[in-house]
């Protein structure tokens, strides 16, 4: 039932150990995880330099703030809050629509404002924050997503998750939501990982559960041979994403909105295992090409981003 | 580069541990495993005798050095006598010393020895003079010189004169000059007295020691002597009666050629009688005392010379570290999921108290009805703190119930269930039921399953006895620990989990 570590080291697989001791603590530096585990702080450094994020649309910091929570969100019909030091995807609450004094979940279910405002508070009092720490509620803009990727989607938004490794993206993964995964784009709770293709942008098979998968569950529509929209605009969006949180091993979280093209939702210090089950291939060999490399790595995130296109395709 | 670095900084801290712990199982001779004896001998003299009425003085040699063995203990029972111990050279002698003794007086000497684990040829000191050859009384004189010469005829060195000599003196059948010297003496201890007399004819340097041999059986015993030339190097012993060579085993050195054991004024005679025992003492007992009599430092800085109270914390604490190295294996080789790093070590302290079985069917039952609890305090919507803080009490309310409950079916080890952590609990129970809202029932389960297999794993390691006694007695084996984490946390191979997890990989490329 287990597979041999040799086989597992030809396919060329980085266990959590190795990707802990070889590329996340000698590529991430400390000092810059702030950056990436406080959402808000990515955000505005994002803004800052021109990277598109979704809006935000308030903070609440302090728990006196939570009575206008309600006014906050009034004229917005659908919204997202989340703890700004969330991790896995827990603590976000998908709000797609709101009627008189109900809220309606990205799953259909429809909750009062009083649950909301409860929400809020477990997020203040650290409830999804690493370590328990108080935390800050941010609402921001609900992707409205590209309807390319409806077909292959059950309720909620599925994210793209690109490596980025020395400012160049290695390796990505679209992230489906299924029924069981309840809208949530996580490969842990039941959403399908599926594979792309670093050089077109085109997905390959999927995984649910580490089982492979053709189709998605709910939907039953293909997996593979979708062409990812935007592919070198996202490609250049995760290089440029390296630059912004000096960390030189990273995931990058891109959403594909209808309307505004690829956002970037959140950075990872530590990504890295899933996408290898996802695409069915190890990351080593690709890292250890782009460690070699290191002194031909261009400078601007549009040559990184060519190089990875040039590096990876057919790989 | 910074493997190599790790790597051998490691190995040194873990020879260090293990030439000190080295150290002490083979000089000290503290015990690699628990609950291990050893034998020491009592070894008693008891002089008797009438006083006087007057002032009464009585000296009594009793050990000095003691090769071969340690001296643990010394006791001198003496109701109403000054006591003064001198010691010059080999020679040690109490004092005893008393204005008026009447009537029947007895003085006891005990000493406690347990056998020495470096073993040195004794009483060595400076190379004697040699002697002049004495001027015998005839005919003795004549005899004496015969038997030499026949002796030096059949010998070739002080060694094979010595041995020779003894032979001769004790031939079953002597001769004639033989039988003239045996005549002389009586007994064996001025048999002895003579072959000094007569290796001084052949300007050999010779002497007496005196000892007892503990390898008898208990009771009363009396002094033997054993015979020591001097071959112008080192002294060698001889069995004055056999020949053989060497210091017998277990043979406890009383004095060293001196003339009197005992020597008094204004007593009357006095009657010496020694006695010995073999007594079962805990090893690590007689291996501190054997330090403390080596003037060893290690010892100093035992855990054992620590308050009792202390100790026992340590004795729990020491093992926590054996805790946290199962953890690392349980999460970085095999990749187990747990709650919280250390929160099932924090576990398996506890379980000490309970004993595995109930400890885990405690544990399963508080967090299963903590558990239900919790899902309908969620709907109270409490925030954060305080709903901790109910958990917390609730814990401790079903463990109070779980007390009283075993407490009237007659189980009385459920009640040190008070020493359950219920803050742990309460934490694990938060815990769980996050996961289980956030990531469903399995992943809940799992990870629950895992802090309880990771709990049972630590207590498994910290309670084993083997273990726990050495880290007590050898807290630098902790460095070994220690190092072997430090190799650990180098470790970048797969976990097991992942072997599990990514089982279907070649599949995927196959295809």
């Amino acid at each position: 039932m287990f597979i041999s570590p040799s086989r597992l080291k030809a396919a060329g697989i980085v266990g959590m150990n190795q990707r802990n001791a070889n590329f996340v603590m000698r590529y991430n530096k400390r000092r810059y995880y702030p950056l990436v585990d406080d959402k808000l702080k990515t955000k505005s450094l994002a803004q800052e330099k021109g990277i598109a994020v979704p809006e935000l649309y308030g903070v609440v910091e302090v728990p006196h703030q939570i009575k206008g929570l309600e006014k906050l969100v009034k004229n917005k019909p659908g919204f997202v809050m989340k703890p700004a030091h969330g991790a896995g995807g827990n603590g976000v609450m998908v709000i797609a629509d709101q009627f008189g004094d109900g809220y309606v979940k990205s799953s259909g279910q429809i909750i009062v404002g009083s649950t909301l405002v409860h929400h809020a508070q477990n997020i203040l009092s650290g409830m999804y924050s690493l370590g328990g720490l108080p935390d800050k509620a941010m609402i921001e803009y609900l992707v409205q997503f590209d309807p390319l990727l409806e077909s292959v989607s059950y309720q909620g938004v599925p994210d793209i998750r690109v490596i980025v490794f020395l400012g160049v993206p290695i390796a990505a993964m679209v992230r489906l939501p299924t029924r069981a995964s309840d809208g949530k784009a996580n490969l842990h709770q039941g959403a399908v990982g599926v594979g792309i293709d670093i050089a077109t942008g085109v997905t390959g098979n999927g995984v649910i559960n580490n089982q492979l998968v053709d189709t998605h569950p709910d939907t039953r529509n293909n997996l593979s041979g979708i062409h990812i929209p935007h592919w070198p605009q996202i490609l250049e969006l995760a290089a440029n994403c390296a630059d912004l949180c000096h960390l030189g091993y990273l995931g990058v979280d891109i959403v594909l909105d209808g309307n505004l093209g690829p956002l970037v939702l959140e950075l990872n210090a530590r990504p890295g295992l899933n996408v290898q089950l996802a695409n069915g291939f190890g990351l080593e060999k690709r890292l250890d090409i782009l460690e070699k490399r290191q002194k031909d790595i261009p400078r601007s995130a549009e040559h990184r981003a060519q190089m990875a296109i040039e590096t990876f395709s057919a790989a | 580069m910074q493997q190599l670095h790790l790597r051998i900084f490691s190995l040194a801290i873990a020879l260090i541990g293990l030439a000190i712990c080295a150290y002490k199982v083979s000089y000290l001779g503290l015990p690699l495993t628990p609950d291990e004896d050893t034998d020491v001998w009592v070894v008693q003299a008891r002089l008797a005798f009438k006083g006087n009425t007057g002032p009464a003085k009585v000296a009594f040699a009793v050990p000095g050095e003691t090769p071969g063995f340690t001296r643990l203990d010394e006791d001198f029972i003496s109701g109403g006598y000054g006591l003064g111990v001198e010691e010059e050279g080999f020679h040690r002698r109490v004092d005893w010393a008393k204005r008026r003794a009447k009537g029947s007086q007895v003085l006891y000497y005990r000493v406690t020895l347990a056998e020495s684990l470096n073993n040195k040829e004794p009483f060595q000191g400076k190379a004697p003079k040699y002697p002049e050859r004495p001027q015998y009384p005839e005919p003795y004189d004549s005899a004496i010189t015969s038997i030499l010469d026949d002796v030096r005829a059949e010998s070739a060195d002080t060694a094979s004169f010595s041995r020779e000599l003894i032979k001769q003196v004790n031939a079953e059948e002597p001769n004639e000059n033989i039988k003239l010297i045996r005549s002389l003496s009586h007994g064996r201890l001025e048999r002895v007295d003579q072959l000094v007399e007569m290796l001084q004819g052949a300007r050999i340097p010779s002497r007496v020691l005196y000892g007892l041999m503990l390898n008898k059986a208990v009771g009363d015993v009396e002094l033997q002597p054993i015979l020591q030339v001097f071959n112008g190097e080192e002294w060698l012993s001889f069995d004055p009666t056999t020949g053989e060579q060497g210091m017998p085993d277990e043979f406890l050195v009383w004095m060293v050629g001196e003339p009197n054991l005992v020597a008094s004024s204004g007593t009357g005679e006095i009657e010496t009688t020694f006695s010995m025992a073999r007594v079962n003492r805990d090893v690590i007992e007689v291996a501190t005392a054997r330090a403390d009599a080596m003037d060893s430092r290690i010892m100093d800085v035992s855990l054992l010379n620590l308050p009792l109270q202390t100790q026992n914390v340590y004795k729990i604490l020491l093992t926590v570290p054996l805790g946290a190295l199962m953890i690392v294996l349980l999460r970085n080789i095999i990749g187990l999921r747990t709650f919280g790093t250390f929160m099932p070590i924090l576990m398996s302290l506890a379980f000490r108290e309970t004993q595995l079985v109930l400890g885990v069917i405690l544990f399963v039952t508080i967090t299963a009805i903590g558990l239900l609890v919790r899902f309908y305090l969620e709907r109270m919507m409490l925030l954060l703190v305080p709903r901790l803080a109910a958990m917390v009490t609730i814990v401790l309310l079903i463990m109070l119930g779980v007390s009283l409950l075993s407490n009237s079916f007659g189980i009385e080890r459920a009640l040190s269930v008070a020493l359950f952590p219920m803050v742990i609990i309460a934490m694990t129970i938060e815990r769980m039921s996050l996961s289980w809202e956030e990531h469903g029932a399995q992943h809940a389960l799992l990870e629950g399953g895992g802090s309880l297999v990771a709990a049972i794993m630590g207590y498994l390691v910290m309670s084993n006895p083997v273990l726990t006694h050495l880290v007590f007695i050898f807290p630098e084996l902790l460095l070994i620990v220690l190092a072997v984490i430090l190799v650990l946390g180098r470790y970048t191979g797969y976990r097991l989990s992942e072997l599990w997890r990514f089982r279907n990989v070649e599949k995927w490329e196959n295809k």
